[in-house]
């Protein structure tokens, strides 16, 4: 098994077009809050793992570091994040940048969604915006998005 | 993750995307894009350095500074393919009554224990089976190998589901039998080829899949490219 063939077998699955697509400015990096978005079905261990087709998205909370991966592909490497969860939610890291002064704070709440999705419908009208409005609300001003 | 970029953007939320998959990305083209090419499932690179992690944060970051949509490539790719082969000792038969199997999956349990000690349990077992449930679970894929129908067999979930806890078992011992954090899929690898429990998952996948159930059955009981 390798690396690049699983790849390949992702490369051309299709995406939605957005025709307007938005660009937002953000404050200075040293001004802003910054939380984690990630794709990885990230789940606290006493919250609900995520449904084979699951658009919703998981609260994370940033003190309880107790993650666990609730993805139903098994076309990637899971023993990474299983040793050091900064592979996939870098929160140890952002700390550090916080505490420099880099980055302004680093968000009290993070999100999970599924990313195993092939309709994305679900998550462009309804959970993607609920998320979004869910952060925005709780001051966050960028988002790191990641995959696994 | 594209998708997501887009619509956060909308929101008023500024979005930097990180992906490994070149074409995936290009084609995606969120608003702030850094290519990252790292193995799948290790988004920031490397497990347990701080230092690597750190400048891939500083790369992402400094995309915040473009006035308009950019997709830029970080510099130091992860090569890791798992091709190398993972040196990790299977313990000797124990108990010659046991299927070797079940001897295989009790034979590692200090290993997964140790593991799940350190780490905590972040990928292990618990989706639909424990660590204890493993061996039941093991021995309904073998009744699918054998012949015994699939929703007969007694799989305690989603075949696929199951298969990701017996993977989970095995790829977490591999952290309890080493003394560092193995390159990316090669405790994949190490599963599929070298264990009984990973050859029972594999001839129980066939056996779905030649009895006609539908493909989200038994496909994703193990990676694509198997």
């Amino acid at each position: 098994m390798s690396d690049a063939e699983v790849k390949s077998m992702a490369e051309n699955i299709e995406a939605p077009v957005f025709e307007n697509k938005a660009f937002t400015i953000p404050p200075e990096l040293s001004k802003a809050t910054v939380a984690i978005v990630s794709t990885a079905s990230l789940h606290h261990e006493d919250q609900d793992d995520f449904a084979p087709v699951d658009i919703g998205y998981r609260v994370l909370k940033n003190q309880k570091r107790d993650y666990q991966t609730g993805h139903w592909s098994p076309n990637f490497d899971s023993v990474g994040f299983a040793a050091d969860f900064n592979t996939v939610i870098p929160l140890d890291r952002l700390d550090e940048l916080e505490s420099e002064g880099k980055i302004g704070k680093v968000s009290d709440v993070h999100l999970s969604y599924a990313g195993n999705q092939f309709d994305l419908s679900g998550i462009r009208m309804d959970s993607g915006p609920a998320g979004a409005k869910f952060l925005k609300e709780q001051g966050v001003d960028i988002a790191l998005l990641t995959p696994v | 993750m594209s998708t997501l970029a887009h619509v956060f953007e909308f929101e008023g939320i500024a979005t930097i995307a990180l992906g490994s998959v070149r074409k995936q990305i290009e084609n995606t083209a969120p608003p702030r894009g850094l290519l990252c090419d790292f193995p799948l499932g290790r988004p920031l690179g490397r497990p347990d350095d701080a230092k690597f992690q750190h400048r891939v944060l500083s790369h992402a970051f400094s995309l915040l500074e473009a006035e308009e949509p950019v997709l830029e490539e970080f510099e130091e790719p992860v090569a890791e393919t798992g091709t190398e082969g993972l040196v990790c000792p299977l313990p000797p038969r124990s108990n010659d009554d046991l299927l070797p199997v079940i001897d295989e999956i009790r034979g590692l349990r200090p290993a997964y224990d140790r593991a799940i000690a350190k780490f905590g349990n972040r990928a292990g077992t618990g989706r639909v089976v424990s660590a204890d449930g493993i061996e039941a679970a093991v021995e309904s894929l073998i009744r699918v190998a054998d012949g015994t129908p699939w929703k007969e067999a007694g799989i305690p979930g989603i075949p696929s589901r199951v298969a990701q806890d017996i993977r989970g078992y095995y790829e977490i011992s591999v952290l309890g039998l080493t003394d560092h954090i193995p390159a990316a899929w090669s405790g994949t690898n190490w599963f599929f080829t070298k264990t009984l429990a990973g050859k029972v998952v594999l001839a129980a996948r066939a056996a779905i899949g030649d009895s006609g159930a539908k493909r989200p059955i038994w496909f994703y009981m193990a990676p694509g490219d198997r």
